[in-house]
């Protein structure tokens, strides 16, 4: 990997059937090219993460990914509700996930901190009726 | 301590949904959830992973996390969303009227404990 990649993703709303698309995307791309698989699966579950935060929370949204020889920055932006309480969105089990998502088996309170945990660096900007911006990095 | 998937989908006897994954994936662990935010960050690579969850997004996660097999216990149902993503994906499901706990038993006694 010499040079930069750049991937953009749309994200639809309310649309489940689709969610993991680009970050299974990603994750067949970094295979690839040859990336370990623990930095592989780093990427994919947080990616996969943000892209159903999107979809439950944010009506949608874009992602942009940069790959480069050491590192990958994932950047989901959106133009949802915002977060109120960012400390308390990361809180393991903080939800405001409404009930035909947790009947999927999702909304446990775990997105945010399971991106934390999966990620080498994570930032969450959010203005309340504005967006929410989350900048991911795993180091290859 | 492994079981290649071919033989897992033999020994265990489980009825096949969809057998279009890789025969020769090793499977090592059998993993139990249905709570599909805990199984993103949990289900081990290679697993046998056994669920009553049975909706498209199982199998994407099931795909992050390069999970080795879903079986679906309880004899639940798998939605033809997820049939048709799981073919696409090449990921196998297995179904069983056994309850989670006795298919996750007798998977792990096929594979981890023999």
């Amino acid at each position: 990997m010499s040079k930069t990649i750049k991937l953009v993703y749309e994200v639809t709303a309310d649309d489940f059937t689709r969610a993991g698309e680009a970050s299974g995307d990603v994750k067949s791309k970094l295979k690839m090219m040859g990336v370990s698989p623990e930095a592989v699966r780093k990427v994919a579950i947080a990616m996969y993460e943000g892209e159903i935060n999107m979809v439950i929370h944010a009506g949608g949204g874009r992602i942009d990914v940069e790959i480069s020889e050491s590192e990958v920055t994932v950047v989901l932006a959106d133009k949802g509700p915002g977060i109120e309480d960012i400390e308390q969105a990361m809180q393991a089990g903080w939800s405001t996930a409404p009930d035909n998502v947790r009947s999927l088996g999702f909304g446990a309170g775990m997105g945010l901190p399971n991106i934390k945990k999966y990620s080498d660096f994570m930032d969450v900007k959010s203005q309340v009726g504005a967006g929410t911006t989350v900048t991911i990095k795993v180091l290859l | 301590m492994n079981m290649k998937l071919g033989d897992f989908i033999s020994s265990a006897g489980f009825e096949i949904i969809n057998g279009s994954g890789n025969m020769d994936t090793e499977l090592s662990k059998v993993f139990c959830c249905d709570l599909l935010s805990f199984a993103m960050s949990r289900n081990p690579a290679g697993s046998v992973w056994v669920t009553v969850m049975g909706n498209v997004n199982t199998v994407a996660v099931a795909v992050l996390t390069d999970g080795g097999c879903i079986v679906i216990a309880e004899s639940a149902m798998l939605d033809p969303s997820a049939l048709e993503k799981a073919k696409q994906q090449g990921v196998t499901v297995l179904r069983t009227e056994l309850p989670v706990f006795d298919a996750a038993l007798k998977a792990h006694k096929l594979i981890v404990d023999k």
